[in-house]
């Protein structure tokens, strides 16, 4: 007798299920309008607002006076798990302490190595680089993908405590 | 003679009379062949392309996407420049196929909703021909649709397709059942086999209203059988993209993978039309019993609108299904069918024949 109570009990809970999936499915068709997800890329490019998660392409940002946060401490190029990353920082003889200290030279970054996994940004102590949010970055030549983050003639930020 | 839109008898009529005036009697009878052939050519080809793009824009709403916005206002082109890429394209066969079964299978699956497709009623006086077992034949050549399918599985030399041919045959056989037996209802309740004499049956109410609970349950179970036999929606384990690629037409590219795709759409508005005429009243108007001034009311509408507005209908509803439910299991499907539909539509239409012996339906 349970048997044939269960029997009728699955066609109904079965139905009222499938009732309540399409009622959910049915609410997305109803306020398709509203709530599409879709990005109409080429066309909204003017309007186009990334996540703020979004990693895009490590930059250094520059103050109006071309100064920078970093030190040259090379903590980011041993962070990054695939050499994308090379620091030329030469030491140099501080005049005012007698003290040698890095001054970066040429902070290289190969975009091409790069899987954009964060670790560099997180490793950084004093916020120097950021990952920015573009992502429209395909060149005709491989070179162009090797770049140079602090601008030239640029100069580490006083301010900033090694 | 003027073309009225709500019967079309007089019309075909008239057309009929001029070419057996102008023409010799053989001659006349082709070119109405040739006319008939053309049109059903011209309205398969019409629908399977609305069809692909009504299909691919209400799926992308159920998705919360937008849908082919492109090619045309709204994308209403993007069909027509699909079919255009696939019949450019190579129509390659593979190595070890068999190349004579392999390149027959697009036609036999086309072949069934041909036949089909002149047989249904689309409006009062708009039918090919209205045979007196029309019912039966349209059931009968539906199931060689899967003799396309077995074919192509088999000749393609690929597992993929093998297995999908075979999980397609397993369903579209045990499906067959359930559909069969719930069409029955209907027949015994209208004492007919004629699409003609079912819609006439139906003048003063549809059998959906005036058969009450076996009527409603055998509704149901068509829906679900139907959608079973179109291999669409929680069936589509013949293709299973997740599993089998693309299942039976893996190997199939060019016009002949087209024939495949449109042939899916073909049968889905034949299982349509056929749960419309059946259960819904086909073209006939939505007349109550002898409320004369609402029947002629609702008469004022053309019966073909009245056809287009339930197909449109069902198809919106299957389409909700296929973008809604999960897709069975193999075992799932069998069980569903022989534990479930076809112990419950037998009961059914036994319950059918004794309700209409006592005569107690509207």
């Amino acid at each position: 007798m349970s048997q044939i109570r269960n029997y009728f009990k699955n066609i109904f809970t079965g139905l009222r299920s499938l009732l309540k999936g399409m009622t959910v499915t049915g609410y997305y068709f109803r306020n398709a309008r509203k709530e599409i997800i879709t990005q109409q890329y080429p066309d909204n490019k003017a309007s186009l607002k990334m996540f703020d998660r979004f990693r895009g392409i490590v930059v250094m940002p520059h103050d109006e006076n071309n100064l920078h946060a970093c030190t040259g401490c090379t903590a980011c190029e041993i962070a990054c798990p695939n050499g994308s990353i090379e620091i030329l920082a030469p030491r140099e003889v501080d005049p005012e302490t007698g003290r040698k200290k890095r001054v970066i030279n040429q902070f290289v970054y190969h975009f091409s190595m790069c899987t954009l996994c964060n670790l560099c940004i997180l490793a950084c102590p004093t916020d120097a680089i950021k990952m920015d949010q573009t992502f429209e970055h395909s060149v005709y030549d491989r070179s162009l993908l090797t770049q140079i983050l602090n601008k030239p003639g640029s100069k580490l930020d006083p301010n900033v405590k090694e | 003679m003027l073309l009225s839109i709500y019967d079309f008898s007089e019309f075909f009529q008239s057309i009929d009379n001029w070419l057996t005036s102008t023409f010799p009697e053989p001659i006349a009878s082709l070119i109405g062949w040739v006319l008939i052939g053309v049109t059903a050519i011209g309205f398969v080809a019409f629908l399977g392309l609305s069809l692909v793009y009504v299909e691919r824009k209400i799926a992308a709403w159920f998705q919360q996407r937008i849908g082919p916005n492109r090619v045309g206002f709204q994308g209403i082109l993007q069909t027509v420049a699909d079919i255009t890429k696939l019949m450019l394209k190579e129509p390659l066969s593979p190595g070890n196929s068999d190349k004579f079964l392999f390149n027959l299978a697009p036609f036999i699956m086309m072949l069934a909703p041909f036949l089909v497709i002149s047989m249904l009623p689309y409006a009062k006086g708009l039918q090919v021909m209205d045979m007196n077992v029309g019912v039966l034949f349209v059931t009968a050549v539906s199931s060689v649709g899967v003799l396309g399918i077995l074919i192509s599985g088999w000749s393609s030399n690929n597992k993929y397709s093998l297995i999908g041919a075979m999980r397609s045959g397993a369903q579209v056989v045990s499906y067959e059942l359930s559909a069969g037996l719930s069409l029955m209802v209907i027949i015994v309740f209208s004492g007919s086999l004629q699409f003609g004499e079912i819609i006439e049956s139906q003048a003063t109410g549809w059998w959906i209203f005036r058969g009450h609970l076996p009527v409603w349950i055998a509704f149901v179970i068509f829906l679900i059988a139907g959608t079973a036999e179109t291999n669409r929606g929680p069936f589509d384990l013949a293709e299973a993209e997740s599993e089998l690629t693309a299942g039976f037409h893996t190997e199939y590219s060019g016009i002949k993978f087209a024939f495949f795709f449109l042939a899916e759409y073909i049968n889905l508005f034949i299982i349509v039309t056929l749960a419309v005429t059946l259960f819904l009243g086909g073209w006939m108007p939505l007349h109550i019993g002898h409320w004369e001034a609402f029947n002629n009311i609702a008469d004022i509408i053309p019966s073909f609108i009245w056809f287009v507005g339930k197909v449109s209908a069902i198809i919106f509803l299957l389409m909700w299904f296929r973008w809604t439910f999960p897709r069975l299991r193999i075992d799932q499907l069998l069980t569903l069918e022989w534990k479930y539909l076809l112990p419950i539509s037998l009961v059914n239409l036994v319950f059918a024949a004794f309700i209409t012996l006592m005569e107690w339906h509207f």
